[in-house]
């Protein structure tokens, strides 16, 4: 069994309007000093097998074809 | 003309959209779901709104990898006619049959509202019924109607007259790049746009402003 998190995150220059709305919140909790603010989604993954490699190469496939809008978003795998 | 209206679960604007395309062309839309791998030859596959999947992971995301959708790129690969209309939006863009994305709304509310939309490309199927930069009334109902694609995507639509819809006279509602609400692909036969001319089709809607992007494509119009 591997364990892997994909991260997703929208890409630099892409407005994040949700991320803004975030940081203004936390300005107003009293949190100063906050730059900036990016909402992003997390995804855990239990894949069958063994094979680091080949579960990184589906993992990134699987971005590709789903987890991800690479129109706008932008992934990284990481295998535990 | 024929049609066909695709299913999924979560949808809820394809009652209204089968009643326009029936009232107009006179012939009630074949349907297809969801699992269906092969659609039937016809004019105009239309998407329709609302919420497929629960908008779960992106507004049409799942909806995009239903088998039908595989069916539907094919024949939009041979020239038949496809719209969709608001998640039907999202969906062909999640498909990659338009260019781009539909982020959440810059107000991070909900849209219900009217907005004046301007006829930027009157010159496709399915803005013939409209006269070049015709000013309409059309109902918006969305979260996610935010278009964005990247500098080059945008040059190109906007060199090639893939714009058809734009927001005019100060109403986008959602932030959207270049007041842009409806694009057309390369070849001109896919339409995506956020409004809902299904809606504003009667006199018991409050207006019929939608109705000639109907007309236009059964061939009705004036």
């Amino acid at each position: 069994m591997i364990k892997a998190r994909v991260t997703v995150t929208l890409k630099n220059g892409v407005l994040d309007p949700q991320g803004k709305a975030i940081e203004h919140a936390l300005a107003s909790l009293g949190f100063s000093g906050v730059g900036s603010v990016r909402q992003g989604k997390v995804f855990d993954l239990e894949l069958e097998g063994a094979d680091k490699g080949k579960a990184e190469a589906e993992l990134k496939a699987m971005c590709d074809k789903l987890l991800a809008n690479t129109v706008i978003e932008d992934y990284t795998v990481s295998i535990t | 003309m024929k049609s066909a209206v695709v299913l999924l679960p979560g949808l809820n604007r394809d009652r209204d959209m089968i009643a326009a395309l029936t009232k107009i062309s006179g012939k009630p839309p074949l349907t297809v779901w969801q699992t269906d791998t092969e659609i039937p030859d016809v004019d105009l596959i239309v998407i329709p709104g609302g919420f497929s999947y629960g908008d779960y992971l992106r507004c049409g995301a799942i909806a995009a990898r239903m088998p039908v959708m595989r069916a539907v790129a094919e024949k939009a690969a041979r020239g038949t006619l496809v719209m969709g209309v608001c998640n039907g939006f999202q969906i062909l863009l999640e498909a990659g049959l338009l260019p781009g994305a539909l982020m959440r709304n810059a107000s991070l509310k909900f849209v219900c509202r009217e907005v004046k939309l301007e006829v930027a490309n009157a010159n496709t199927a399915f803005t013939r019924g409209y006269s070049p930069n015709q000013i309409i009334r059309c109902p918006v109902a969305h979260h996610d109607g935010n278009y964005f694609a990247d500098a080059e995507t945008l040059a190109r639509l906007e060199g090639e007259g893939q714009v058809v819809f734009r927001y005019a006279e100060g109403t986008n509602p959602n932030g959207s790049i270049n007041d842009i609400a409806g694009i057309v692909s390369e070849g001109g036969n896919v339409l995506g746009l956020m409004p809902h001319p299904e809606n504003l089709i009667e006199s018991a809607h409050g207006g019929t402003d939608g109705r000639a992007l109907f007309e236009g494509l059964v061939g009705k119009a004036a």
